[in-house]
């Protein structure tokens, strides 16, 4: 199982990572609510990994699990799950006052705006053509 | 058991939950129950600051649960000096947005700077690392509204990138408490500080890790090279009371530093004992030489002030990363100065930028703000203070430093960085302080400058005259700050306190 918990934390911080990255701001408020996943699972695996045993005390218990993490995970969850509220609510303010869902602000990416002469200049050239 | 300790922190929260429910009652009553709330709070955080200089650690367990096994709250001279500095900048910064009507371009301002306080005093009053992290959220998500409060294009953009470096900030903070609490089974700065020293030898490596991943994200909140990137923007564009009250923002990161490294990674930690101190001194050269860089190339005089500030951070860097009780001490020192002193040139800024229409505060040649005599001389004692002249309390703060670095091995290259940085800041200011008072143009005859608002100015007065205060009372404020340096420096009585404080109503 441990493997597979591991695994799973690998992908999505790499997702992630990759994701906040981005230049637009909804890639990157996903980017940050997958490593928000990421890093729960993560806490929670940092109590170990046990199946089936009690968090709480119980009479007929072999073994306990750490509640802990559990707890810790829990308030983990609600402060990300009100942040990625707030973030989201946030882009959508700079989207509508910047005009543009660039995270700097630009209309254009540099890369789009080389795109976007481009096909301007491939448009005059067949304009000119016909 | 101390109540203090909790009413420190209950306070804010009440008084923001109070003033949420008396919006209706009209912003007037909101300003004057809230300028009574802080006063209070300045009241308390003296009783706290003198109750904390008798030298002990007054202890409040939550839900009576005793340590480590339940969450405690730990008073004592380092977290009083923040407190009692936090309240003393909020007084002003309030003051100020009330005078000059910030406070009415946006909802909620009130409760959003209550609610702000109520993180920060909490984030200096707590003793586990998780609890540090809830306060730090709390103090971000009120810090967010702030930022954002009044709109605007830059102050948007600026505050989206602030956000976003935050939120990654939060979810490394997690990664790095679930690391040790993996390895160590506690989060109480005290008990993690008892299982780092009986650590076995093949965890280390995890243990330095997480340390040094906390000390990126208390980095993040400190502006330390490289990621001090978003504070420039951050602070310049957003309304000038909540830049000078941010100016504090900065300073958690390095009590964190000073609070969970100092007592985790502490002397008696063996192998991992102070693993961030080379780490620290380094980004605290570097982010000095950048900033003083950045005041040389500020095109808008809050930028500038917003460097300056950055600056401080630097210097208060080094000196937390030489690793002595001297250099502790003038790091307290200098940590008040310029706290105050940054606050005040934020709000000196704003004055500046309202004065002179259209032109605001770009650094241009435009026409003289309405009194040139009296701003001007403000802006040049501020910046004397700033950039570490004599005789205002910059200098003494620099050289107490630059005394505690003598014996250090890297002690050229300190100083080096610190003189240099500080001529570059001095030159920098002296161009915009002749650009904005000397050579201005005549104004057109029509147009009559607008009269600068005297009890807002007021606020500045009150922050720059700490800076002659703190000079003239050194030598006692000096002896605190020695106290304070060799308490947190004594981290085996901080441990044997937290651990040993019983729940009320039990047997000693």
């Amino acid at each position: 199982m441990e493997w597979l918990i591991a695994t799973v934390i690998a992908v999505l911080t790499g997702c992630g990572v990759l994701l906040t990255l981005r230049a637009r701001t909804f890639p990157v408020v996903l980017g940050v609510t997958l490593l928000a996943y990421a890093v729960n699972v993560f806490l929670f695996a940092m109590g170990r990994l046990q199946s089936g045993v009690p968090a709480v005390i119980d009479q007929a218990a072999t073994g306990y699990t750490d509640p802990l993490p559990q707890a810790l995970v829990l308030t983990a969850i609600v402060i990300s799950f009100g942040m990625t509220a707030f973030v989201i609510a946030l882009a959508l303010k700079a989207r509508s006052e910047l005009g543009s869902d660039h995270v700097d602000g630009l209309d254009f990416s540099d890369d789009e705006r080389a795109a976007e002469q481009q096909q301007s200049q491939q448009d005059d050239q067949s304009g000119t053509a016909a | 058991m101390s109540l203090l300790t909790a009413l420190l922190v209950l306070l804010p929260l009440v008084g923001g939950i109070l003033l949420l429910f008396l919006r209706p009652a009209g912003i007037q009553t909101q300003r004057v129950v809230h300028l009574s709330l802080i006063f209070v709070l300045v009241i308390a955080t003296l009783i706290a600051f003198f109750s904390a200089n008798q030298g002990g650690y007054e202890i409040m367990l939550l839900g009576n649960w005793q340590a480590p096994f339940g969450i405690v709250m730990v008073l004592d001279r380092m977290s009083s000096i923040m407190l009692l500095l936090t309240a003393t900048l909020a007084s002003g910064a309030l003051w100020y947005a009330i005078k000059t009507d910030v406070d009415r371009q946006g909802e909620h301002f009130h409760v959003l700077f209550q609610l702000q306080l109520f993180g920060l005093n909490g984030a200096f009053l707590t003793g586990d690392v998780f609890n540090l992290f809830v306060f730090f959220e709390i103090l971000l998500l009120a810090s967010y509204g702030l930022l954002l409060h009044g709109g605007g294009r830059l102050r948007t953009r600026a505050g989206l990138h602030y956000v976003v470096i935050n939120l990654v900030g939060s979810t490394l903070f997690l990664f790095a408490v679930g690391a040790l609490y993996g390895i160590l089974g506690t989060l109480n700065i005290a008990d993690m500080s008892v299982a780092v020293q009986n650590l076995p030898a093949e965890d280390r490596g995890v243990v330095a890790a997480a340390g040094l991943l906390l000390l990126v994200v208390f980095g993040v909140k400190a502006a330390m090279f490289p990621l001090y990137l978003w504070l420039p923007r951050a602070y310049a564009y957003t309304s000038a009371p909540v830049a000078a009250l941010f100016a504090i923002m900065t300073k958690v990161g390095l009590y964190a530093i000073i609070r969970v490294h100092g007592t985790v990674f502490g002397e008696e930690a063996g192998a991992l004992a102070f693993i961030h101190s080379d780490w620290v001194l380094a980004a605290g050269l570097i982010t000095s030489m950048l900033a003083a860089l950045g005041v040389m190339a500020s095109s808008v005089l809050r930028q500038q002030v917003a460097y300056l500030v950055l600056a401080s951070v630097g210097i208060l860097l080094i000196a937390i990363g030489l690793n002595s009780e001297a250099a502790l001490s003038a790091a307290i020192y200098y940590q008040v100065h310029s706290t105050l002193l940054g606050a005040a040139l934020f709000l000196l800024a704003d004055v500046i930028f309202r004065a002179r229409g259209n032109h605001g505060d770009a650094l241009v040649k435009a026409t003289p703000v309405a009194q040139p005599i009296l701003v001007g001389s403000v802006f040049m004692l501020l910046v004397i203070a700033m950039t570490g002249m004599p005789p205002l309390s910059g200098f003494f703060g620099k050289i107490m430093i630059l005394n505690a670095a003598l014996t250090h091995p890297w002690f050229m290259a300190i100083l080096l960085v610190v003189l240099v940085s500080g001529l570059l800041m001095i030159i920098s200011v002296a161009r915009t302080g002749s650009l904005l008072f000397y050579s201005a143009v005549k104004p057109e005859s029509n147009g009559i400058p607008p009269a600068s608002n005297r009890l807002a100015f007021a606020a500045i007065i009150g922050l720059l005259m700490t800076s002659p205060l703190l000079v003239v009372f050194a030598k006692p404020l000096s002896a605190v700050t020695e106290h304070t340096a060799v308490q947190l420096y004594d981290s085996r009585s901080y441990v044997s306190a937290v651990l040993s404080a019983r729940p009320v109503g039990e047997e000693r």
